[in-house]
């Protein structure tokens, strides 16, 4: 893969793409899949309830996978948008998983610290973890205004809040488990185990340039710090 | 293996949860059934109880991940159910009459639970791993010993619909009902599915047809509604709800029935009005329903936390209190 191979996609100015040979290994490596299956039938694409909002399809990512291009890939909406339903997992005819791959891809763009195509909903997962990583079970209501502190267009949904708070949905207060230590270890060997992590151990560097700040690493910032 | 206490218990609706019961299956609730889904916790109870069967909480347990978990690691997708896996097998330990299953009522906690035990059951050097890493932290390794479960499929067998019928008080005639079973009770199907076609499922429907509703034929069992971004893309998310909304209420459903508590909360509260101003569709759990034809629990106050108003399609069939005004 890669030599004689020069890609074009739209709007990159009729400049080919850069390609990172051995991008297809990293990713299987990490999401324990074969991608190198894919032969782009596109069941996975004709199934998916997001398409429509996808910047590259389906299908696309998964080429794009294939053939190098870590950047595009990596900083595509579409692996944010996805919706994980797993229809695209259902149905493949040859076990790609497209929905774990675009999981994988979200861990890789955090670690890789490149611009997040959609980051708001990789802010939502980081304020749902957090509560997670200090309490040992989601709180609705602080994720939210976690996420909300951070954008502050969420406040969009201010009257359906109240109206779930009205009806009971919404509690005010945590829940707490008494085994948080366990679950704040658990977390810290998540952060350890993250590719981001990893690579700069490997390299001996602390790149902090993450869309996520200095910390890097999917799960990093979650809170849970053995409090 | 337990098929037949099941059947046993299912004659005898006053033996209630708890040491009393015929049976009694390890429960976990998640944080959904303990917030903005409590009515499917309290209706699952009630119905199950009134089969004899008893539920014992999963003793402390923590939040499954969700969706946030496994966009963000693989070990953290693993980790969390597994604890969660580990506690019910120590509990199990303790008492030998509980049944070695764990009855999981919220589908994405459901999925996760199904996916972690699958990841260390058959998922190679890989899996092996992440149960080391959990044993290490928790102190004590996962033996697969308990079977995660849905209390759809234990509902859904043949002999507990059978007993069903006969606790029947208030039949749900002519209910028209769109079963919708969202992505995580039948994706990815070799995993999680306890359907005979995942791409069609049936369970509930014949759960509902077993006291008396009928539901509709529809195409949009399985499509996904969104919830995971529901927060962070809100109007990509109201696009997908309105999408099955209007595919229930152009099969002729007077409600939507569901058996996911974030499905639920997604569809109760994005839907609008109809194309032509009609008040949007109620929202059930099925377990609610069930508890209404059983006359066990209490629907009222259940139906109270729903935003959108129950009680239209519920006219017809009498008997229900009238909802406060207030």
């Amino acid at each position: 893969m890669g030599a004689g191979v020069e890609l074009y996609l739209p709007g990159a100015g009729g400049r080919p793409a850069t390609l990172t040979p051995g991008f297809v290994r990293e990713v299987e490596r990490e999401a324990g899949r074969m991608v190198s299956r894919c032969y782009q039938c596109r069941k996975c694409t004709s199934g998916c309830p997001v398409s429509h909002v996808m910047d590259y399809q389906c299908h696309e990512i998964i080429r794009l996978v294939q053939l190098g291009a870590r950047d595009v890939a990596l900083r595509s909406r579409a692996i944010w948008l996805c919706a994980s339903c797993k229809t695209c997992r259902e149905r493949c005819p040859n076990d790609v998983d497209p929905a774990t791959v675009m999981d994988t891809l979200k861990v890789l763009a955090v670690a890789g610290g490149v611009p997040l195509g959609r980051r708001r909903v990789r802010s939502f997962h980081r304020a749902f973890l957090t509560t997670v990583a200090l309490l040992g079970r989601a709180h609705e209501l602080g994720s939210i205004a976690l996420y909300a502190a951070g954008a502050p267009a969420a406040a969009g949904d201010l009257g359906l809040g109240l109206r779930m708070l009205s009806r009971g949905k919404l509690k005010l207060l945590p829940e707490a488990v008494r085994g948080r230590r366990e679950v704040a270890a658990i977390f810290r060997r998540a952060r350890e185990l993250d590719p981001g992590r990893r690579g700069r151990e490997r390299t001996g560097t602390g790149t902090g340039a993450g869309a996520d700040g200095a910390g890097g690493g999917a799960t990093a910032g979650c809170g849970g710090e053995g409090r | 293996m337990t098929e037949t206490t099941t059947l046993k218990a299912t004659r005898s609706p006053a033996a209630h949860q708890g040491p009393g019961a015929a049976a009694t299956y390890l429960y976990y609730p998640g944080c959904s059934l303990h917030a903005t889904a409590e009515e499917y916790d309290a209706s699952t109870r009630a119905v199950l109880g009134a089969l004899g069967l008893g539920l014992e909480e999963v003793e402390d347990w923590n939040c499954c991940g969700a969706t946030p978990a496994h966009a963000s690691s693989d070990f953290l997708a693993a980790a969390l159910p597994l604890r969660n896996l580990i506690r019910a097998e120590r509990q199990l330990e303790g008492s030998p009459d509980l049944l070695p299953e764990v009855l999981v009522p919220c589908a994405a906690c459901y999925n996760a639970f199904r996916l972690a035990d699958h990841h260390v059951r058959r998922g190679g050097e890989a899996g092996r791993r992440a149960a080391g890493e959990v044993e290490a932290i928790v102190g004590r390794s996962y033996r697969g010993e308990v079977t995660v479960r849905h209390p759809l499929e234990v509902l859904g067998r043949r002999e507990a619909l059978t007993a069903l019928s006969g606790l029947i008080r208030r039949p749900l005639k002519g209910l028209k009902v769109a079963c919708y079973y969202g992505c995580l009770l039948v994706r990815p199907s070799q995993v999680v599915s306890f359907e005979d076609d995942p791409e069609h499922p049936q369970t509930m429907d014949r759960l509902l047809a077993a006291v008396g509703a009928e539901p509709v034929s529809w195409s949009y069992k399985t499509d996904c509604c969104g919830q995971s971004m529901a927060v962070a893309e809100r109007e990509l998310v109201t696009e997908l709800s309105r999408r099955i909304v209007r595919a229930a209420r152009a099969a002729g459903a007077r409600a939507l029935v569901t058996a996911c508590p974030l499905c639920h909360m997604n569809l109760d509260s994005r839907q609008g009005p109809g194309p032509a101003g009609e008040a949007p569709l109620p929202v059930f759990f099925y377990t609610e329903l069930l508890a209404l034809a059983l006359g066990v629990g209490r629907p009222e106050a259940w139906f109270r936390r729903h935003l959108v108003d129950v009680r239209p399609a519920l006219a017809g069939l009498g008997g229900l209190e009238a909802r406060d005004s207030a």
